[in-house]
């Protein structure tokens, strides 16, 4: 959490410049003419606390606390509508996930917050072998909220899973081994390398 | 010309006129009821050997009454375009053929129809006579332009250019009015992303250098006597010496005056040394010269700066302005860069409820201010809060909630006033004994007179200043005729005319400069301005008739008309536009033109065949201006859209020119039914001469007691507002009216 | 020599025994019969798709695609890549387009890479399988192949999210993009130009997170396409197949809804079209059978 504190003495004024400088496409959060396009062009608008545009002026407003730890930006099911429409041509989806990975990094997401869990699920799952293991991510999907409710899960979605097999979409031996890039060392190396260098440049904007 | 009056009728038998009607028949009416010496047929008249058969009548025969028995008077108007006689049109293709249905049992009526047409064409070619320009005045090329600020320099420099002398006169020290008070301006070129220098310094160079253009400054006008091309100018210095100067037109460039944010108190403006307004802050950034601005109460660098938008503005609260001054928006994104650009650190918030960057660069510009770091937060600011630093409460609109933050400085975005002068609709008051009715019509006499100090000073019935529009501008109406005012050869340019910014202004300035050229030299020929270009018809009055009431000065639109000593009317034919108001507004119908007059029309109405009342062939006069309601008609035509044969359509000039005895006359020989279709009035009036129609209506007021005298239902008269798109509607009124005479039976009046 | 000739990044879904190994079966078939050759990229890792943020900050996501591109770079040298699922596209092309614009980024991403001893050049064209059938192809050529026309089956063309925006296909309307429909015609289908929910998102990857939320949404997907009397509903994103055809069972339980509606693949419309066998066009991967087509398949 020591970032965390640092980034709040650092811009207790100025959030927006914390999010220009540290988040994905943070930039562009100033160049938002407030029109609610993006608002009206979501799938899941109505699920949204603070839509898009709302979100910007929190940013503009000082608000991190109430940005960073919303919701809000979680509900984005990149479908990249909001970007097409935006007359300002803002690439709101990649901001609302950098959003979405800044409140992460710094441990502001809300607790139980199923898509933020998932996303990192999948990263974890990805890493291990270098490509998604379905059959691994859909069982922790099941067992995510623990063992009893997890069997219950999968009782529920029992039948989803055998059709899944019987169509050959789904593979019990993805359990054991299963598919991953042969170079998996090389490959973590380089992702381990990637966000050295993306850490040290975000925990040098706190000092 | 001063020979003897000789017809020439010509009916065209193509277009389906020769199918559709009998044009032996149009021609016996021609000769027998319309009196026409010569009545000739051709297959296409407008074709170069049918033009040459008419010429040829009018070189060798004597025709100088020419009468087209073919298409609208607004078709073929090049073909139809003959010398020293006059010429009138039996609208036989879109006024009869083409709205009746090709049918033998229509073919009776049709062919009244066309009859009518041909004898009341030849009963106005009987009452009229070949317009002559006047000779009031000659070609006066010298360009007034009052007002030396961005919009006047520039009107002189592009009238110089043009070879027009140019006199400039400032009531300030020196050139450059309100924009030599900024530090930059709004940028005016691409990419539009920074503040750029005015350029008035080189304006003003530029005046300096041309030797065409003469400066009066420390100056105003204070009598502009005449008309265009003849106008006498007072210009008095402050000394109190005064020169008088010739001019053919006059640009007003009188630009605007700052709101006075005295009457913000709740913005503590005036109470605080920190909240500005943005002229004000102007002066600061000029002081600063590119440094830190320092704020006016101790001198501090500004470290944050708030706009508030739409100060006083755009609200219609006591004492605030109803308008967006259109200039605002752009104008705080400029002063917000005068600190970005200085100390991109310094906090700069804009506050708007909607954000307006009108011109081509506007959203350019907005992007930039967004790109160097200003927070624009849509929201209404509620109150200053007057302390050692002012604080603003506002309502974040977007967020929804109040909140309020402390900043060095606030700026006021206070908009425009314009200098207008005195607004001269005020003064419309009819000193003669009037009814009640009357009275209460002229509703605009109520407004409040505000003293104001005139800008013009002219020397006109109407009063000494172009009249005012909407929020005290002194405009026209806008889309459709732009830089004309109310008062013909005077152009209005710059924030005096609507609210805009330099770049806008200079624009401007070039269009009223433009105009400024053509009425000088229209005025020189004795023609007409917009919207009858070119028209050399102007009223007279037959003195001997005329009984001094005065209401041909009072109700003329243009302010064309003075009084002399004894109260008698006195034209400035230069100053006319030809409407007819004046002509319908006469009691004693003493006013008239050369090509139209009370007996133009009022012959025509009655060389209509009227048909015994049991017949069951009801009559319906249909009065429309040649504007919006006479082409809407055309075009109706044009969509093959039925209406009633008993239609009888007569073009006016305009609903305003339509004289009451024309109602009376109509309705004594017999006509069942009367309408008159003239342009939008009010507010947003689309009336080609600005108050014709709305007169028109006021005046209507009074047919109801004729009809009641004569003890007919008023369903027989009405007034419509058309405009020219209303091409749907225009038929079925007819019909409607139709319908209407069917119902409440045929009139009584038919001898 | 086929005619054709692509660097090929399948996705982690087309793998055997993964949720859409049927599109990588059927685009196989259609490979062969359009004479293209698919050169796998050797060794491709997975994309993070539009749902690894949570975990990946912004470099280490475009660097999983950096290696990708650089690998296909180095050992399938001047081939265009192509991508059949709109996930792996998306993330490769707007990768690549960010190191385009960002210096920076590029020069941190190469950092990465040569902790493997891989460098990224970036030269290489980043293309969707349906770019190929669309650009390089042709409708004239695809529509001259086809030997068992899909004679009165209605089709509700479902383009969805990813192969849409905010790349899409060129000279497409994000709003309303034709080629699907244009496809579906010249296999000698039935275009259903009238399906509004052509675009509507499906839920992506919340389906998993957000299952009640993007149900929703796919109730919706299917309903239209019933409502506009569609046999059957086709796209090209597996994410999309498998979102819309595999919940069909809950979402009826829980709408009451009696949905069977089959979802498939553009590339198995197209193997059938051209006379291959259910089995070719991977029609045995159907959860819920799409009765016409095979019927047409069988003829």
């Amino acid at each position: 959490m020591s970032t965390n504190t640092g980034m709040v003495e650092k811009y207790r004024n100025n959030f927006l410049k914390e999010v220009e400088a540290n988040v994905e496409e943070g930039e562009w959060v100033k160049m938002c003419m407030q029109c609610g396009v993006c608002a009206g062009s979501c799938p899941l608008g109505s699920h949204w606390a603070h839509p898009p545009q709302e979100i910007f002026m929190m940013i503009r407003a000082g608000k991190r606390d109430e940005v960073l730890t919303s919701d809000s930006m979680w509900m984005c099911t990149s479908c990249y509508n909001c970007i097409v429409r935006c007359p300002r041509e803002l690439p709101i989806t990649h901001i609302m996930h950098g959003l979405a990975n800044y409140a992460k990094r710094l441990g502001l997401t809300p607790k139980s917050q199923p898509t933020a869990w998932f996303s990192q699920v999948f990263w974890d799952n990805m890493m291990k072998k270098g490509r998604v293991n379905e059959l691994k991510l859909g069982l922790s999907l099941y067992f995510k909220d623990g063992l009893v409710s997890g069997i219950k899960e999968s009782i529920k979605h029992q039948k989803l899973g055998m059709n899944m097999m019987k169509a050959k979409r789904m593979s019990i031996a993805e359990l054991f081994g299963g598919h991953g890039v042969k170079d998996i060392s090389d490959l973590q190396k380089i992702i381990k390398k990637a966000e050295e260098i993306e850490n040290a440049r975000i925990e040098s904007y706190g000092k | 010309m001063a020979g003897e009056m000789k017809i020439g009728a010509y009916v065209c038998k193509g277009c389906g006129i020769g199918e559709r009607l009998n044009a032996d028949q149009l021609a016996t009416t021609a000769t027998r009821d319309g009196k026409a010496a010569i009545c000739q047929q051709h297959d296409y008249l407008c074709s170069e050997e049918g033009v040459n058969m008419i010429q040829n009548d009018i070189d060798n025969e004597g025709v100088n009454r020419v009468v087209i028995a073919a298409c609208s008077r607004r078709a073929k108007t090049d073909a139809f375009a003959f010398k020293h006689v006059t010429l009138h049109r039996a609208n036989l293709r879109e006024g009869v053929i083409w709205v009746r249905p090709d049918s033998d049992d229509q073919q009776e009526t049709t062919q009244e129809m066309a009859d009518d047409y041909v004898r009341m064409a030849c009963a106005e070619a009987k009452y009229s006579k070949v317009p002559e320009a006047s000779g009031q005045q000659g070609v006066n090329r010298n360009i007034l332009i009052v007002g030396g600020g961005v919009a006047g320099m520039t009107a002189a420099l592009e009238a110089s250019k043009a070879g027009y002398p140019c006199t400039i006169v400032e009531k300030a020290a020196t050139l450059g009015g309100a924009v030599a008070q900024l530090y930059k301006t709004i940028p005016t070129k691409a990419p539009y992303a920074d503040p750029q220098d005015s350029g008035v310094d080189e304006l003003i160079a530029a005046i300096e250098a041309d030797s065409n253009i003469t400066v009066h400054l420390n100056s105003r006008t204070t009598n502009i006597a005449g008309a265009p091309g003849r106008f006498a100018a007072d210009i008095s210095a402050e000394s109190g010496a005064t020169v008088t100067k010739d001019f053919g037109a006059i640009v007003q460039a009188s630009g605007f005056k700052p709101y006075d944010a005295n009457q913000l108190p709740e913005f503590a403006y005036g109470k605080n040394k920190d909240v500005v307004t943005q002229l004000e802050l102007e002066a600061l950034a000029k002081a600063a010269n590119g440094s830190a601005i320092k704020r006016p109460s101790d001198g501090k660098e500004v470290s944050s700066v708030v706009f508030v938008q739409c100060a006083g503005q755009r609200s219609k609260k006591e004492g605030h302005l109803e308008h967006c001054s259109g200039y605002c928006c752009s104008a705080s994104i400029k002063q917000a860069m005068y600190f970005k650009d200085q100390n991109p650190d310094v906090e700069t918030t804009i506050m708007y409820t909607d954000l307006r960057t009108p011109g081509a660069g506007g959203e350019n510009f907005y992007r930039s201010g967004q790109k160097k770091g200003i927070i624009f937060t849509k929201s209404v600011v509620s109150e200053v809060v007057n302390g050692a630093n002012p604080t603003v409460k506002f309502k974040d609109l977007i967020l929804n909630e109040e909140a309020e933050v402390e900043a060095d400085l606030v700026v006021l975005a206070t908009g425009m006033v314009p200098n207008a002068g005195q607004a001269t609709r005020a003064e419309l008051t009819i000193e003669e004994n009037e009814d009640k009715a009357d009275a209460k019509s002229s509703g605009e006499a109520q407004v409040i007179r505000v003293e104001v100090e005139s800008i013009l000073n002219l020397d006109y019935r109407q009063g000494k200043d172009v009249p005012h529009m909407a929020n005290g501008f002194a405009d026209s109406h806008f889309i459709c005729f732009p830089y004309e005012t109310q008062r013909t050869g005077i152009y209005t340019a710059g924030p005096t005319r609507r609210p805009m910014d330099a770049k806008q202004a200079m624009d401007d300035a070039m269009g009223a400069a433009m105009r400024a050229i053509g009425e000088a030299e229209n005025a020189g020929l004795g023609k007409a301005a917009h919207p009858r270009s070119g028209d050399l018809s102007f009223p007279t009055f037959r003195k001997e008739g005329c009984t001094q009431c005065k209401r041909c000065t009072v109700e003329c639109p243009f302010g064309a008309i003075n009084e002399d000593e004894q109260g008698y009317p006195v034209y400035n034919e230069s100053r006319c536009r030809r409407c007819g108001t004046c002509m319908g507004a006469c009691p004693v119908r003493v006013i008239s033109f050369e090509s139209y007059s009370v007996d133009t029309v009022g012959q025509q109405l009655k060389a209509v065949d009227i048909p015994e009342e049991f017949d069951e062939k009801p009559r319906i006069l249909v009065l429309a201006c040649e504007n919006d309601a006479y082409p809407a008609l055309d075009m109706a035509a044009q969509n093959k859209l039925e209406y009633s044969a008993f239609a009888r359509v007569i073009p006016v000039r305009c609903l305003g020119s339509i004289s009451l005895s024309w109602i009376t006359d109509s309705l004594n020989s017999g006509f069942d039914g009367i309408m008159l279709m003239g342009c939008p009035s009010g507010d947003n009036y689309q009336c080609h001469f600005v108050k014709g129609s709305g007169t028109a209506q006021e005046r209507m007021g009074k047919v109801g007691d004729t009809l009641q005298s004569l003890s007919l239902e008023k369903e027989r008269v009405a007034t419509y507002e058309i405009s020219i798109t209303d091409i749907h509607k225009v038929p079925k009124l007819i019909n409607d009216m139709a319908t209407t005479i069917e119902k409440i039976g045929m009139s009584p009046f038919k001898f | 020599m086929a005619k054709y000739e692509y660097s090929y990044y399948p996705g982690c879904s087309s793998q055997k025994g993964a949720s859409s190994s049927n599109l990588s079966r059927s685009v196989e078939t259609m490979c062969e019969e359009l004479d293209v050759k698919l050169n796998v990229i050797p060794d491709w890792n997975c994309c993070s798709a539009s749902i690894g943020y949570g975990g990946g900050g912004v470099l280490p996501r475009m660097t999983l695609s950096a290696r990708n591109i650089a690998l296909s770079e180095k050992h399938n040298v001047g081939q265009d890549i192509v991508a059949t699922c709109a996930a792996c596209w998306l993330a490769t092309k707007e990768a690549q387009e960010r190191f385009d614009h960002d210096g920076d980024l590029m020069a941190d991403t190469n950092k990465a890479l040569a902790e493997a001893g891989l460098k990224l050049e970036n030269k290489t064209k980043i293309r969707h399988m349906v770019e190929v059938l669309i650009e390089d192809i042709g409708y004239e050529q695809i529509g001259s192949g086809v030997k068992r026309p899909l004679e009165g089956l209605k089709v509700a063309g479902y383009v969805g999210c990813q192969t849409n925006r905010p790349f899409g296909i060129d000279g497409e309307s994000f709003e309303n993009p034709m080629y699907l429909d244009k496809l579906v015609d010249t296999l000698g289908g039935e275009s259903i130009k009238t399906y509004e929910k052509k675009v509507q998102c499906c839920g992506g990857a919340l389906a998993f997170s957000e299952p009640v939320k993007s149900q929703e949404m796919i109730h919706g997907i299917i309903e239209s396409a019933y409502d506009n009397g569609a046999d059957v509903i086709a796209t090209p994103c597996p994410l999309c197949q498998a979102n819309v055809e595999i919940y069909q069972d809950e979402i009826n339980a829980k709408y009451g809804s009696k949905f069977n509606m089959p979802v498939v693949y553009y590339s198995q419309l197209i193997d059938v079209a051209y006379g291959r066998n259910a089995k070719d066009a991977s029609l045995d991967g159907q959860i819920i059978k799409a009765k016409k087509l095979e019927d047409i398949a069988g003829k």
